[in-house]
């Protein structure tokens, strides 16, 4: 398969491929986009507000709340607490039975919290600066409890008394570790490395608004990555039927993963709404956002490798340790992923890993863009530096010498992943030549001897990650589009994915015009309603265009073919004769051009529209290379980023305008991780970062211009070759940082520094290797 | 209650507020103009960047009293006729904008930032911006437009 059509029929430039500017910017740049907190709705009027009492206490047992100060407060309708809602169901952990199926947790607490943050009761105002008021009014009497903190928060303060210990489960069983795996290896370095906890922290943060029907349904605006898992979510939480629950996406702003579904409070609020009997609305505040939403990461890695000196590897181990947080989430369940992904894109004869999750009082792990892959290539991108450092051969040679040797049919790996096409070779040779490694390491050498003050650091990463993942691999992924043409000569398109930046209002435009020849700007894309699209995997996992985009390609195909059934009648030909144009959007019968029929008019009567599922037989594979330079100033230990140079093979590009800005987007905040962002808390328990004033969260001054290099290896799982891109930029930036922050003092002494190596880490690294204690 | 005189978007208004009102939320709730965003608590984020008198704001951390006699901007108002502004194009142009919440107060801190230094270097167009947060684009392209806007003539690179 070429990589891109250049040509298609007739004269008609292909769109595919092409920098289409976004048919959604022109709001966006305006009037704004219409995110929940702007939306206007007639059956949103009066509506009330609803403010979260949240816990102050990270671990503490609840004796009492009293709200009756609150009742009195202006404005003031209603206030409630977790008892008011002990009908409703316990919220199980994800994957209960494999994780402990003891650690529930309530829509508000009711005898206990578990973090600080977590809702405990709700007040409910005429207006919302009467809410802030008022919420201070709600007396809580906590009762102190040790607070339950790290990797390894031990069992002597239970989160959960019934479970009778703070492990939450297994990824694998830690027996079957092979004592023997390194035997016959020159080299053996094992290292304890911290992925730390991050904040996804999208600009806009959570809010709900929702109002029940006299009918007895639920409508109800979320900012969400895909309505129809958020209706099944709220269904669960409220215990209502399929039917009675309508989900509204407007515009999102932004998510990187922690917004996909229903949290406790979204349910909390349509709750209120039924019960005050008026629409509620609720949007928090970014100090909510950073102690409510969902963190991401939080893994302990504890990483040995061994192999000859001369730098092959021979066996790899990861051990995980899993914060899931004060509830087992999705979070919990991550560490699968980060096993399926353990040894990368390397050929690695010995490799095990197990991981183990434990529930602390903080707030519980999430999806976090990229999503348990991007702990799995810090960790073997940390190993191999280690192991280069050890053997003083080239990190980049290393990884030369032990990737995958190219493969054109799917490679099963011994993690049991089925990676479809991989040439991973080239693509750390194309960063490098890109990067110029060869000058990059004349210059730090350079540096290192002169004794500069500001030393070089090279840092390379290769990644191979896992997108448009189903649910295993009997059900293959999946997703469904709707195309429809009307007799005006316009288009529309729904679809069961769930944009929120990523523009597929355009992208998909660009498929169903490439097929239809009707303009991207007469083809309106919709999605995230689900009483108009009931089905749906929303967006997420990078799952977007190689299942959403092809089911509307395969839409506009049968569409067409549907329509050349009404044309053939039309013109009284046979089917099998006609062309159809799509520079003029019209069938003709083929050698005679003047008898034709415009799609337009096959419209007119009976609808003109396809509904499609589209599947693919597995998930895809993208793979690259991340070349890092970093600057550190040995005497203050500062590091700056000063070049990011990635290849980024996600297959065939539809836009390449659009597949830049997803690898920018997930380079940047790849690298926050690496020398920026962590989410603190103290010994108590107590967040330390609850603002962007504290959350040191990436600003333009930190990060360079990217320099991307282009690789397409189309996978044969779409028509489309078309693999993932939304997370391949967080996945492969973040150890290429780090490792080029550890690379410019390593010639100092030092081995490692974890994440986030920021001025002060890197300065106490510097000191304690000059302090001959070698920090390893 | 307070009653407080000013220009929005050209419009001369007249209106009762109270005391504590924030100006993004006198423009959100009493205008009507959604663009200007909420995404801190403490100024630190840039979406609800307004002009005031020609200089770029947060509106967050300004009393809607204390632009009263004054002249506000927001991105709504910042073309005319349909036409997007030269840097609204820009952020078109060189896809300098994802999920959107940031850009309106992305757009005007661009505007003042120009209207202060028609020619900036890179290093200068990120200091500029560095109080104004993007989640989605890595600022890159962000960058690109600014740069392109200062041209006259804001071109896609090839």
């Amino acid at each position: 398969m070429p990589a891109r059509r250049e040509l298609a029929r007739g004269d008609y430039l292909s769109i595919l491929g092409t920098r289409v500017l976004r048919t959604e910017d022109p709001k966006f740049l305006t009037t704004g986009g219409v995110y929940t907190d702007d939306v206007v709705d007639d059956r949103l009027a009066g509506a009330c507000h609803v403010f979260f009492v949240r816990s102050p206490l990270a671990h503490a047992t609840v004796s009492g709340i009293d709200v009756s100060a609150a009742l009195e407060a202006p404005g003031v309708i209603a206030a409630f607490t977790g008892a008011d809602l002990a009908d409703l169901p316990a919220i199980p952990p994800s994957a209960a039975g494999l994780i402990n199926t003891e650690m529930t947790q309530r829509l508000l607490a009711t005898d206990k919290v578990r973090y600080v943050g977590e809702p405990v009761a709700v007040v409910v105002t005429e207006l919302a600066y009467q809410g802030e008021d008022a919420l201070e009014l709600v007396a809580v009497d906590y009762d102190p409890l040790p607070a339950a903190l790290g990797f390894d928060p031990g069992d002597s303060s239970l989160l959960f008394e019934a479970a009778g210990t703070n492990v939450a489960g297994y990824w694998g069983d830690p027996a079957s570790l092979r004592p023997d795996l390194f035997e016959g290896c020159e080299t053996v370095v094992s290292h304890t490395i911290v992925n730390q906890r991050v904040a996804p922290a999208p600009m806009e943060t959570r809010a709900a608004a929702a109002v029940w029907g006299a009918d007895g349904r639920l409508t109800t605006w979320i900012p969400n990555q895909g309505a129809q898992g958020t209706r099944d979510d709220l269904v669960k939480l409220l215990s209502l039927e399929p039917g009675q629950v309508r989900v509204i996406t407007p515009d999102v702003g932004g998510a990187f993963g922690a917004k996909f579904g229903a949290d406790p409070e979204h349910a909390v609020v349509a709750w209120v709404a039924r019960r005050v009997g008026r629409p509620a609305r609720w949007s928090e505040t970014r100090y909510e956002n950073l102690i409510g939403m969902t963190h991401g990461r939080a893994q302990q890695h504890t990483v040995t490798i061994g192999g000859s000196r001369d730098g092959n590897i021979q066996a790899y181990r990861l051990e995980i340790v899993q914060d899931a947080g004060a509830y087992p989430k999705i979070g919990a369940v991550l560490p699968m992923l980060t096993i399926l992904m353990t040894t990368g894109p390397y050929d690695i004869p010995s490799a095990e890993a197990i991981a183990k999750v434990v529930v602390t009082n903080t707030t519980p792990i999430g999806a976090y863009r990229g999503a348990g892959r991007p702990e799995a290539t810090a960790a073997i991108e940390r190993a191999i530096d280690l192991f280069a450092a050890e053997i003083g051969v080239d990190p980049a040679d290393v990884r030369r010498k032990n990737l995958l040797p190219k493969f054109t049919e799917p490679h099963r790996t011994k993690f049991g992943a089925l990676y479809d096409t991989g040439d991973y070779v080239a693509a750390l040779d194309a960063a490098l030549e890109a990067a110029g490694y060869a000058e990059l390491r004349a210059e730090q050498a350079a540096r290192r001897a002169s004794g500069d003050v500001r030393q070089l650091g090279i840092g390379v990463s290769s990644y191979v990650e896992i997108t448009g993942m189903g649910d295993g691999e009997g059900t293959p992924p999946s997703e469904n589009a709707t195309v429809e043409v009307f007799a005006d000569g316009t288009a529309t398109i729904l679809t069961g994915t769930s944009p929120h930046g990523q523009g597929h209002a355009t992208a998909w435009a660009m498929l169903a015009s490439e097929e239809l020849g009707i303009p991207v700007e007469k083809i309106t894309l919709q999605w995230g309603d689900t009483d108009l699209i009931p089905e749906g995997g929303g967006t997420g996992g990078s799952r977007s265009l190689q299942q959403g985009g092809a089911a509307v390609q395969q839409a506009s195909r049968e569409l067409i073919e549907i329509a050349r059934e009404r044309a053939a009648a039309e013109l009284e030909a046979n089917p099998a004769d006609l062309v159809y144009d799509t520079s003029r959007s019209a069938f003709a019968v083929a050698g005679d051009p003047e008898a034709s029929v415009p799609l337009t008019k096959l419209a007119e009567g009976e609808r003109l529209l396809v509904r499609t599922v589209f599947s693919q037989p597995g998930a895809t594979f993208p793979f690259g290379t991340h070349v890092a330079v970093a600057e550190v100033d040995i005497e203050t230990g500062k590091p700056t980023l000063t070049r990011m140079i990635t290849v980024d093979d996600a297959g065939t590009i539809l836009n390449p305008l659009l597949a830049e800005g997803q690898r920018h987007g997930g380079i940047g905040q790849g690298a926050a991780q690496a020398f920026l962002e962590e989410v603190v808390y103290d010994d108590d328990g107590n967040p330390l970062t609850t603002s962007f004033a504290d959350y040191p969260i990436i600003s333009a001054t930190e990060v360079p211009s990217y320099e991307l290099a282009e690789m397409q290896t189309p996978t044969s799982y779409n028509p489309l070759g078309a693999k993932g891109i939304g997370e391949a930029g967080s996945i492969g930036s973040t150890p290429a940082v780090q490792n080029a922050i550890v690379d410019a003092v390593a010639h100092l002494g030092v081995r490692h520094i974890d994440m986030p190596a920021t001025s002060r880490r890197v300065w106490e690294a510097l000191r304690a290797a000059r302090q001959g204690s070698e920090h390893r | 209650m307070t009653r407080i005189e000013l220009t929005v978007n050209g419009d001369k208004r007249s209106d009762e507020v109270e005391p504590r009102l924030l100006l993004v939320h006198y423009l959100r709730e009493t205008c009507g103009l959604r663009a200007a965003n909420v995404g801190c608590d403490t100024t630190s984020c840039g979406a609800c960047t307004v002009l005031l008198d020609g200089r770029s704001v947060k509106s967050c951390t300004v009393l809607a009293v204390q632009a009263a006699g004054q002249d506000v901007v927001t991105s709504e108002g910042l073309s005319a006729d349909g036409e997007l502004h030269p840097v609204q194009a820009a952020f078109r142009l060189n896809h300098g904008l994802q999920c959107g919440f940031c850009t309106p107060g992305m757009v005007m801190a661009a505007v003042g930032l120009l209207a202060e230094n028609p020619h900036p270097t890179e290093e200068e167009v990120r200091a500029g911006l560095e109080g104004n947060l993007c989640r989605c684009t890595g600022y890159h392209n962000i960058i690109r437009a600014v740069l392109a806007a200062a041209d006259t003539q804001a071109e896609v690179q090839a």
